[in-house]
């Protein structure tokens, strides 16, 4: 007996690495052979219709109005401030969406778990229905259906100084006066010794185990440093009030009804998927964990945040990301019902205008992969902070 | 002389605690809280629920011609009755429309087809796979055997959508495995290859990738070659899919323990028949259920292809919303188009979850 260890019939193609290789220096072959391929096909129809690549035509004036935009934009504007516009109302709607997703969510889980029949009831048909139900056709119902459907501006609704009509939710407008640098430099004052009474806080829980109630006492401390230093400038804050007249409110702040539609139709459909997630990760920490928790003669709200809490957390943050990642990109949406985010005016209107196929979707892309991978970044992150520490 | 110890019957319990009423005391009103909350829910339920069967039940009109026949002041369901046929087959001509029904019977008959015991499942299989879909286009599309020919561009409504939802699904599943496994190669440049692919796709958003279907698939071929909008649009829809179905599937590989790639390569199988006879079968078991969340994900996806000009169920109720006949019928619309996915995907996420209940062999590691 030979004590080879490769098989007799050891050919070279019948060498693992050597197919692997081979394998691969065919896929890879390939691959850009395809993008040879595509690459010259599109450089010969860009040059057939006339065509230029690269990014000159943001330059350009733009020509279009932006109805919601955060920073100054005019029709003159040119179509990279345009693009800069869409960008801001884009990431605008994902965080104040992210934000309001979480605390819908968060309270449609609990009350799904809740020992009360009838709120366990109510919060799974909330989530039974919107999961089920398509974004795009939410969208359409708050926007076509809801937002439409009210009354026309001289016939708003009125609460307190705000206004509910067609054209949108119109709120008072703060306006700042003289004095009103005192006031954020007591509010920045009050930040710092909030976050200064926590530390001490915690210090003194690690060294004598004294509780101390930090988090409602740093409110305190907010409200009431702000609150002081708004009267030593003699409250420099006047409202501009919206008024009502025949066909228009003039003054005030409004949220337009494409931005509210959108809003509320994102956080109300991926708050369902984040309370299924929250219910998900509240069952998964074991039942011996509270009772654990109970025989230490923790109280039932302490049990909760001190044990349960965390340790769910870390069920929950992984697809919670995913969540959050959908969110973001399901903004785009908002195309659908002309609010201004990037793909209504990148992919929209730009493209329609210019014609700059690759260049717009090329960036749309992009700034839809970076706010991927942004968000992910900071999930993992935040993932690891909470991550079982193990020895 | 003995005393006979005789314990007296025992008493039935308390009132309060078995029955209705301590049921009620322990669900709804055992501490303040839960007194508050659960009179809060019977507001809420209050508000909702009367004026919403008012409205879609008791006040509603059934039929009608036009919005001016709506007068009882609910729900003016005529308008969904008179656009019934659009609202399930587009714009595809009337007189055709059998053709959609027979394919539609069809799969319904083949699929049941797999519960008769004596049937062969492989040659079953066969024909739901490769035949059944050249039967079905012919069908659809028409031009062969003396049958009309229908453009695609006049395919529409729920037969659009559940065509694209199902041809998405299933052109994505072979694709979505092959970048799983690619995923999990140790080749590096096959590796990297899929992750890359996976990952772009994943990190973008569905529209992108339709408007770049719609918009830039024709700047990437030849002069010439081209091929109309639904197909392009299915290109884009599989390439999504796939994607999600290959993470989907990545975890179903994982899930398998080391011991059967070990035991399969002991074996002395190659690569593709460990995989295909031992691995996959395993893998693929385990994440039906995910495989039937990303259909009702991407079926609920599909109402995209509106916004790149094709209409689908959700774009015909758009249009119909438009009809000058029937202003104001824009929330019997949704309500209905609402209905209907909702039925089709809660019904699918009730099958999924059975579905894991039965395939459960008791394998699940806890």
């Amino acid at each position: 007996m030979s004590d080879k260890t490769t098989p007799s019939n050891n050919s070279f193609l019948n060498d693992a690495g050597n197919r692997a290789l081979i394998f691969q220096i065919l896929l890879l072959a390939m691959v850009v052979f395809a993008g040879y391929y595509l690459f010259s096909n599109l450089q010969a129809n860009l040059d057939n219709r006339g065509i230029s690549t690269g990014f000159s035509f943001f330059n350009e004036p733009a020509g279009f109005p932006i109805l919601i935009h955060l920073i100054e934009y005019t029709e003159a504007n040119t179509y990279g401030r345009a693009f800069v516009v869409a960008l801001i109302n884009t990431f605008v709607i994902s965080l104040l969406g992210i934000i309001l997703a979480t605390i819908i969510g968060v309270i449609m889980g609990l009350a799904r778990l809740s020992k009360n029949w009838l709120v366990a009831r109510l919060a799974t048909v909330y989530i039974e229905t919107l999961r089920n139900i398509p974004l795009l056709l939410q969208m359409f119902f708050w926007y076509f259906a809801v937002l439409a459907a009210l009354p026309a501006p001289r016939n708003s609704y009125e609460f307190a100084d705000f206004l509910l009509n067609k054209r949108g939710i119109y709120s008072p407008n703060p306006i700042s006066q003289d004095g009103f640098g005192l006031v954020i430099f007591g509010f920045i004052l009050s930040l710092v010794a909030s976050i200064g009474l926590i530390i001490w806080a915690k210090k003194r829980q690690t060294r004598t185990g004294l509780w101390f109630p930090a988090y409602w006492s740093s409110l305190g401390v907010i409200v009431g440093i702000t609150f002081i230093f708004l009267a030593i400038a003699g409250f420099p804050i006047e409202f501009d009030l919206p008024q009502k007249s025949r066909f228009n409110v003039t003054g005030g702040m409004v949220l337009p009804p494409e931005f509210v539609a959108v809003l509320v139709a994102l956080s109300t459909y991926t708050g369902a998927f984040i309370a299924e997630i929250v219910r998900a990760g509240i069952l998964s920490v074991n039942w011996g964990q509270t009772e654990a928790a109970r025989s230490l003669g923790l109280r039932d709200n302490l049990t909760q945040r001190l044990i349960v809490l965390p340790q769910a957390l870390r069920v929950i943050i992984p697809p919670l990301t995913s969540q959050y990642l959908n969110l973001a990109k399901n903004s785009s949406l908002g195309a659908a019902i002309a609010y201004p985010e990037l793909v209504a005016v990148v992919m929209g209107t730009t493209l329609n205008q210019t014609g700059q196929a690759i260049e717009t979707i090329g960036l749309c892309m992009l700034v839809y992969g970076s706010l991927s991978l942004s968000i992910s970044v900071f999930m993992n992150w935040y993932n690891n902070k909470m991550s079982l520490i193990e020895r | 002389m003995a005393i006979i110890f005789k314990p007296s019957p025992s008493l039935p319990p308390p009132s309060t605690s078995v029955g209705a009423v301590a049921w009620v005391r322990q669900n709804l009103f055992s501490s303040p809280l839960n007194i508050f909350l659960t009179f809060f829910s019977l507001y809420i339920v209050y508000l909702l629920l009367p004026p919403v069967i008012e409205w879609a039940l008791i006040d509603a009109t059934w039929e009608g011609s036009s919005k001016a026949a709506c007068t009882a002041g609910g729900a003016c369901w005529a308008f969904i009755g008179v656009y019934f046929d659009q609202f399930m087959y587009g714009l595809y001509p009337e007189a055709e429309t059998w053709r959609i029904n027979l394919a539609v019977i069809l799969l319904v008959v083949m699929v049941g087809a797999f519960a008769i015991k004596t049937i062969n499942k492989l040659y079953l299989s066969i024909a739901i796979i490769v035949v059944y879909p050249i039967v079905a286009y012919f069908l659809f599309a028409g031009g062969v055997f003396g049958l009309e020919e229908v453009e695609t561009s006049l395919w529409g409504g729920l037969f659009l959508t559940v065509l694209l939802g199902v041809i998405g699904i299933v052109a994505s599943f072979p694709l979505g495995i092959v970048l799983a496994l690619g995923r999990r190669s140790e080749m590096p440049i096959a590796k990297s290859v899929c992750v890359v692919f996976i990952e772009t796709i994943r990190a973008v958003p569905l529209i992108t990738i339709l408007f770049m279907a719609s918009v830039m698939i024709p700047l990437f071929l030849p002069e010439g070659l081209n091929f109309n909008k639904l197909l392009r649009v299915l290109i884009g829809i599989t390439l999504f899919s796939a994607a999600y179905m290959a993470e989907v599937v990545r975890g179903g590989l994982q899930a398998i323990p080391k011991g059967q790639y070990e035991a399969a390569d002991a074996m002395g199988l190659t690569y593709w028949q460990s995989m295909i006879l031992v691995i996959l079968p395993q893998a693929l078991k385990l994440v039906i259920p995910g495989i039937v969340n990303s259909f009702i994900a991407l079926f609920k996806d599909t109402t995209l292809v509106y916004i790149v000009g094709m209409f689908d169920f959700l774009g015909r109720i758009q249009a119909a919303n438009h009809d000058s006949n029937w202003l104001g019928t824009t929330v019997e619309g949704y309500a209905f188009a609402a209905l209907i996915y909702w039925i089709i995907c809660f019904g699918m996420s009730r099958y999924s979850m059975s579905l894991e209940r039965k395939l459960e062999t008791g394998h699940k590691r806890n």
